[in-house]
């Protein structure tokens, strides 16, 4: 009985080790843990998109749980993604704000007016240079803020019903309950 | 005749000249040496994270593109290769090095093998202790040593 148990163990770790592969088959090696969460929001002062005169910073969203959005009219997914924002917008649950990541004015003005505009302002990154504050690598990216402009969560890749209602609009009412 | 070859022979020498003009290489914007060394040295140690398994030495990403310029201005400043590495690491968390940092979540992977390695040898040194105490100390019986020497004599004849 011993040593049958004995011969077992190789198996036993071989069932192991499958069971490990196995599980890093699910596993999203696109998503990389943002070390930002928790950590105050970066600040900026960028041009907005509607005026480059004017200028949009995080400081005007203190106060207020929001979303920031990394978009840019030239990313694929963020097609997918921006209906889900305007519908999102439509439900007046939580602010959106745009950073046009290394964009054109005019294409980025052309996209908004043809999808709609989910944004309560755009802020334009001409160079990606807040990009990288924020550490993104691929847009659409979004981070909630909480009211005291700490990143709460970071999505990587574009929101859509269901990490919206499972993940994100829950953390969105925790927050706004705080 | 003449003319056409006259002109085959101008159009090869303007091909030539054009593709002399256009081979030149790419020259770096920046002439500092030592700040280029130290982008090159940081670039071949970060990840290009568009690319994942590429570094942003090698990789023609716009993301790494922009990262190598951050790290020129940030080198201009005279920042330390530690500095500049923290920089990024606060930003694109550990992942963007190519070497993981030894810290608390990355302690496995560095000392796991050796964990192993250890466990494996101690095994190893177990198995063959009780190996040597079965295989030692048994004296032939007379009827052992017999059959022995038959065999060996069965062998000497043949």
């Amino acid at each position: 009985m011993k040593s049958v148990l004995r011969a077992l163990i190789p198996l036993a770790i071989f069932l192991a080790l499958v069971g490990f592969l196995f599980k890093g088959l699910f596993l999203n090696p696109k998503e990389i843990p943002s070390p930002l969460v928790g950590k105050p929001a970066p600040q900026f002062d960028l041009p907005r998109l509607d005026n480059p005169e004017a200028t949009f910073s995080p400081k005007e969203m203190l106060g207020k749980v929001w979303m920031l959005n990394a978009w840019a009219s030239w990313c694929p997914s963020c097609v997918e993604e921006h209906p889900v924002l305007v519908e999102l917008a439509k439900t007046g649950i939580v602010p959106i704000v745009g950073l046009d990541y290394k964009d054109t004015r005019p294409e980025a003005l052309q996209w908004l007016e043809k999808g709609g505009n989910p944004y309560v302002a755009v802020a334009v990154d001409a160079d990606g240079r807040v990009g990288i504050d924020y550490g993104v690598y691929g847009v659409p990216e979004t981070y909630v803020i909480d009211k005291s402009g700490l990143i709460a969560y970071k999505q990587t890749g574009p929101l859509n019903a269901r990490n919206l209602n499972e993940t994100i609009l829950p953390l969105v009412e925790k927050l706004q309950a705080q | 005749m003449i003319i056409s070859n006259f002109y085959r022979l101008a159009i090869i020498a303007f091909l030539m000249q054009w593709t002399l003009v256009h081979a030149q290489e790419a020259q770096p914007l920046q002439t500092n040496s030592a700040v280029e060394a130290q982008v090159q040295r940081l670039s071949e140690e970060l990840r290009c994270l568009v690319c994942q398994n590429q570094t942003l030495a090698d990789s023609h990403a716009g993301l790494a593109e922009d990262l190598k310029q951050e790290i020129r201005d940030m080198a201009n400043k005279g920042m330390t290769d530690q500095a500049i590495i923290d920089y990024l690491v606060a930003r694109y968390g550990d992942f963007v090095r190519y070497r993981p940092a030894l810290n608390s979540t990355t302690l496995i992977l560095w000392l796991g093998p050796f964990v192993l390695l250890l466990a494996g040898g101690i095994g190893l040194i177990f198995m063959l202790r009780r190996r040597q105490k079965i295989s030692t100390d048994q004296p032939l019986s007379n009827d052992e040593a017999r059959r022995v020497k038959e065999l060996l004599d069965l062998d000497r004849k043949a």
